[in-house]
């Protein structure tokens, strides 16, 4: 156990866990923070997704000793009241299906836009293609990312 | 080769459920009692919900709340059944606050997520109810005003006596209202009034996903909540012999370590009990990952479970089953399965004379498809909360058949249903795994043992290597041509471990003189159960890739051979108990040919494949259309036409269509799951290979038939015809057919996983 000073969300947050307890758990079971989900733990679905200081990470794959000062976003601190602009997008294209991989998709997009806020179809592919969707709303999650593109 | 001992095999259950498609249909009415059950008169403080109905509660201030009465599993029926209501209540859609209602099948009806039923089934009763409660709502404003009823009209949420000028909000007389009795046999509005139903409307959970609000099962919780897993057996076919348990127990947060038993010995099991393990061997802590990592040090002797007896009792249908004990592998498997084709089958329906059309043919043509065991992959894992205790179980998550697991709940935990409670979260998928409750009673059973609230959770690898698959099929299809090339029989013979797909009364049955269904089953003791259209999933690739097969061998467009036989079903139809009704299917064929363009040269550098089906009371045909991308196929196109009647919200019917189209291609391209003497070797998404974003198509145009049809169904209709389309334009694509899934194996694109299911 030790005890670790996060920021997340703009927020400072203490947690007393185990060194190896990789971030989704720790922002699930110990945050009380369900949004961010889990779909593998093996880094091949990208439910797991969270910002790093801005870039998309799979939280399934990143102990809680790795964080340092680094600053955490996950869905639930994306916006304050869900406009993000592909949050806005998602409703806006009624993306959703079960729902289940939409914060990680989510997560993985907004990481994208905020380096490339222009991406190509061939951009945007290969961003995405670590995040499966079972329900198969992948050509809503293009549109949707094109549409959010113009708002960025 | 295993000896059969039964007729039955296990679990063959499928075909007699709604899950299986096909006619069968499940309704109810609303009779009073539903509406009356728990109803509670007026209050005239604001913010204070009346209820009017079991689905209608209103505020004095005018808020108007619609209860779901179905669990949400992606298929936005939490939108598309509340607006069934709204219409007939007259109420402004966007003032309308949705629920989950609780699982009460006496107040809500069956509660049942599966088979694409919920709009078959709700649509009746939702506007019956809807409009029940509006004409309460007259009623009360009528007494009140002193008016006649016929001269009150509402409009968006508000009552208005025109003579009079008055008016007034549903708030103010919900009070009154809720007095009156529900009335019986109000008549719908007519379909050409409709203001809400048939216009599209966003998903009234979608700010909850895209801000991560808890509403998964995953995200349940509760103070005090313990985290357990289940550590299964390797393979399927082997049990718990013997587990130490130390080096668990001295990992950081474990609290327990034991061994259960989920149904007693002998006891019988319904329709929907299916499970893979009896023996449960529980690690329970505080978190999910100190279980999981605490379970890798138990140290465990599994063995052979043997052959074992089960006594099913499938709705009444009561049998014993002998479950093999052999350690299957797929492709001793379908050794076995291809010596068993070779032997007698059981008739499933004869029109005319086949045998002897068959020997005088000119020319017959034969071919055997092949499918695997599928996992679901739901992307939220198997997980249940209970809380049970001398008194009480609660029990919450995401399940699609609350009222056929609530029975087993009684029986296994010894406690009348009235203490039961089952809350029904979102759902993170479902594909038909989870009309299969077993994971609840192992969460119950879970819960009474260590006395504590407790979440079951299924790693990603408990969920894939669990079972609950669709079967093993395989199917022969053949033809026999005079020397005109005239189609003068058909004869189709299909199999599977542990139950065939066959559905003897579907298209071509009633299009030719002489045809022969047969079906025959080896027993397995690998799990099976629904999934996306069961059985049809299978048919629709066999038979579909026959027909243009067949189609290209008599020189025939595969549309139009298609229709032909159509119109010889509608004008002539052959036997008795044909399914399907022929113009519908040919109308999303002609649809979906005008659609495309099929034919026309404009598409020419496209890979063109076409495949129809019906299933669970709709018709769906699709186009798909291959390039070759990086020297592999593509399906960068799909055009799909559907029937299912009235379409309740289009866009979000149109958003499922597309799911259905990008996980046929999916499951067609890339699904199945290879056993390796009972161990499946896929477990994760490392190994399992399932459709991403860059092999989704560019574009999936969806069409809907406008019709006035009650509506028939939508999450399942779609799929099926997709792999036979696939499979068509992979022929057109690759100059080769494609008749064993998945496709993939014959073009691997080296990404992962090339199964070599075949010996
Ligand atoms: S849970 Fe992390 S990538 Fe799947
Ligand atoms: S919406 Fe269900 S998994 Fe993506």
């Amino acid at each position: 156990m030790a005890t670790y000073n996060l920021k997340i969300n703009g927020q400072t947050k203490q947690v007393d866990v185990d060194p190896a307890t990789p971030m989704l758990w720790v922002l699930r079971e110990h945050l009380n923070m369900p949004g961010t989900k889990y779909g593998c733990g093996v880094a091949m679905c990208g439910a797991c997704t969270i910002h790093v200081n801005g870039s998309a990470v799979r939280s399934c794959q990143l102990p809680v000793s790795a964080i340092g000062t680094s600053e955490i976003t996950t869905i639930e601190g994306l916006s304050e009241k869900g406009d993000h602009p592909v949050q806005k997008a998602w409703i806006e294209l009624d993306v959703p299906q079960c729902g289940y991989c939409q914060a990680g998709q989510i997560m993985t997009a907004a990481a994208l836009l905020r380096t490339n806020p222009n991406p190509t179809d061939a951009q945007i592919e290969a961003a995405m293609n670590g995040n499966l969707c079972r329900c198969g709303t992948y050509l809503r999650i293009k549109a949707a990312i094109k549409s959010a593109a113009k708002q960025v | 080769m295993e000896k059969i001992k039964t007729n039955y095999s296990r679990r063959s259950f499928l075909k007699s459920t709604a899950l299986a498609g096909g006619g069968l249909m499940i309704s109810f009415s609303l009779v009073p009692e539903f509406l009356l059950a728990a109803k509670k008169n007026g209050t005239d403080l604001p913010g204070q919900w009346i209820e009017l109905t079991g689905y209608v509660k209103i505020t004095p201030d005018n808020n108007i709340k619609i209860i779901c009465p179905n669990p949400e599993f992606g298929q936005n029926v939490m939108t598309s059944l509340p607006m069934i209501v709204a219409e007939e209540l007259d109420v402004d859609w966007k003032n309308v606050i949705v629920e989950m209602g609780p699982h009460d099948n006496v107040k809500y009806g069956p509660q049942f997520v599966g088979g694409s039923n919920s709009m078959r089934m709700y649509w009746k009763p939702l506007r019956e109810a809807g409009a029940a409660a509006r004409h309460m709502l007259v009623e009360a404003a009528a007494q009140t005003w002193g008016v006649p009823v016929e001269e009150v009209t509402t409009k968006a949420g508000m009552l208005y006596h025109e003579k009079t000028g008055k008016s007034g909000k549903y708030g103010d007389f919900a009070s009154k209202a809720s007095a009156i009795p529900i009335p019986k046999g109000i008549k719908p509005k007519d379909l050409k009034n409709l203001y809400l139903v048939r216009t599209s409307r966003k998903n009234v959970e979608g700010l909850n996903i895209v801000t991560g609000k808890p509403l998964f099962g995953l995200d349940y919780t509760q103070d005090g909540m313990l985290i357990a897993m289940i550590h299964h057996p390797p393979a399927f076919g082997m049990k718990l012999k013997s587990f130490d348990a130390s080096e668990t127990l001295k990992m950081p947060g474990i609290k327990d370590v034991f061994n259960i038993k989920l149904y007693d010995e002998g006891s019988e099991l319904g329709g929907f009990d299916i499970r893979t393990f009896n023996d449960l061997l529980v690690v329970v802590g505080n978190t999910t990952w100190e279980v999981m990592n605490a379970r890798k040090k138990l140290n465990v002797q599994w063995e052979a479970a043997g052959e074992t007896k089960e006594t099913h009792n499938m709705f009444g249908r009561k049998m014993e089953v002998i479950i093999p004990g052999a350690l299957e592998s797929s492709d001793s498997s379908y050794k076995m399965m291809m010596e068993r084709a070779k032997e007698p089958a059981t008739l499933l329906r004869k029109d005319g004379d086949p045998e002897t059309a068959f020997k005088n043919a000119a020319q017959v043509i034969e071919r055997t498809y092949n499918g695997p065991f599928l996992p679901h992959n739901c992307m939220e894992p198997m997980n249940f909360f209970a809380h049970v205790t001398d008194e009480k179980a609660l029990l919450a998550g995401p399940l699609q058949a609350p009222g056929w697991i609530e029975p087993t709940l009684s029986k296994v935990l010894k406690m009348p249903p009235d203490k039961i409670e089952i809350r029904m979260t979102r759902m993170g998928g479902g594909f038909g795994l989870r009309a299969y409750g077993h994971y609840l009673a192992e969460a119950a059973l879970i819960s009474r043992q260590i006395k504590a609230p407790v979440k079951l959770v299924y790693s990603r690898e408990d969920d894939m290597t669990y079972g609950i698959y669709r079967p093993l099929y395989t199917a022969t299809y053949r033809a026999a041509l005079d020397a005109n090339k005239n189609l003068i029989a058909f004869h189709v013979k299909g199999g599977g471990m542990p139950e065939h797909a066959i559905a003897a009364n579907r298209f071509p049955a009633g299009a030719v003189d002489n045809y022969l269904a047969e079906g025959w089953e080896l027993p397995s003791n690998v799990t099976v159960g629904a999934f996306r259209a069961p059985r049809s999933n299978f048919n629709a690739v066999a038979e579909q890739s026959f027909l243009d097969e067949l189609a290209e061998t008599m020189g025939r467009d595969p549309i139009e051979l298609r229709l032909s036989l159509l119109k010889r079903a509608k004008e002539n139809p052959v036997g008795k108990n044909n399914d399907y009704d022929p113009d519908r299917y040919a109308a999303v064929l002609t649809m979906v040919k005008e659609k495309s363009g099929w034919n026309n040269p404009e598409h020419k550098k496209y890979s063109r494949g076409v495949a129809a089906y019906f299933c669970h009371n709709s018709y769906a045909a699709h186009v798909v259309d291959i390039v070759k991308r990086d020297g592999q196929p593509y399906v960068e196109r799909v055009y799909s036409a559907i029937d299912c009647g009235i379409v309740i919200n289009p866009d979000a019917a149109a958003n499922m269509v597309q799911g259905a189209v990008v996980d046929g291609i999916g499951n067609s391209f890339y699904g199945g799951m290879i056993l390796r003497e009972g161990v499946p070797e896929q477990n994760n998404f490392n190994r399992y290979r399932m459709i991403r974003f860059r092999e989704a198509p560019k574009k999936i145009e969806v069409y809907f038939v406008q019709n006035d049809i009650d509506p028939t169904g939508l999450g399942e209709p779609p799929f099926p015809p997709v792999f036979g389309a696939v499979a068509n334009a992979l022929y057109k694509n690759m100059g080769k057919r494609f008749y064993d899934q998945p496709f993939n194996k014959d073009f691997s694109d080296g990404v992962n996983l090339k199964p070599q299911r075949k010996a």
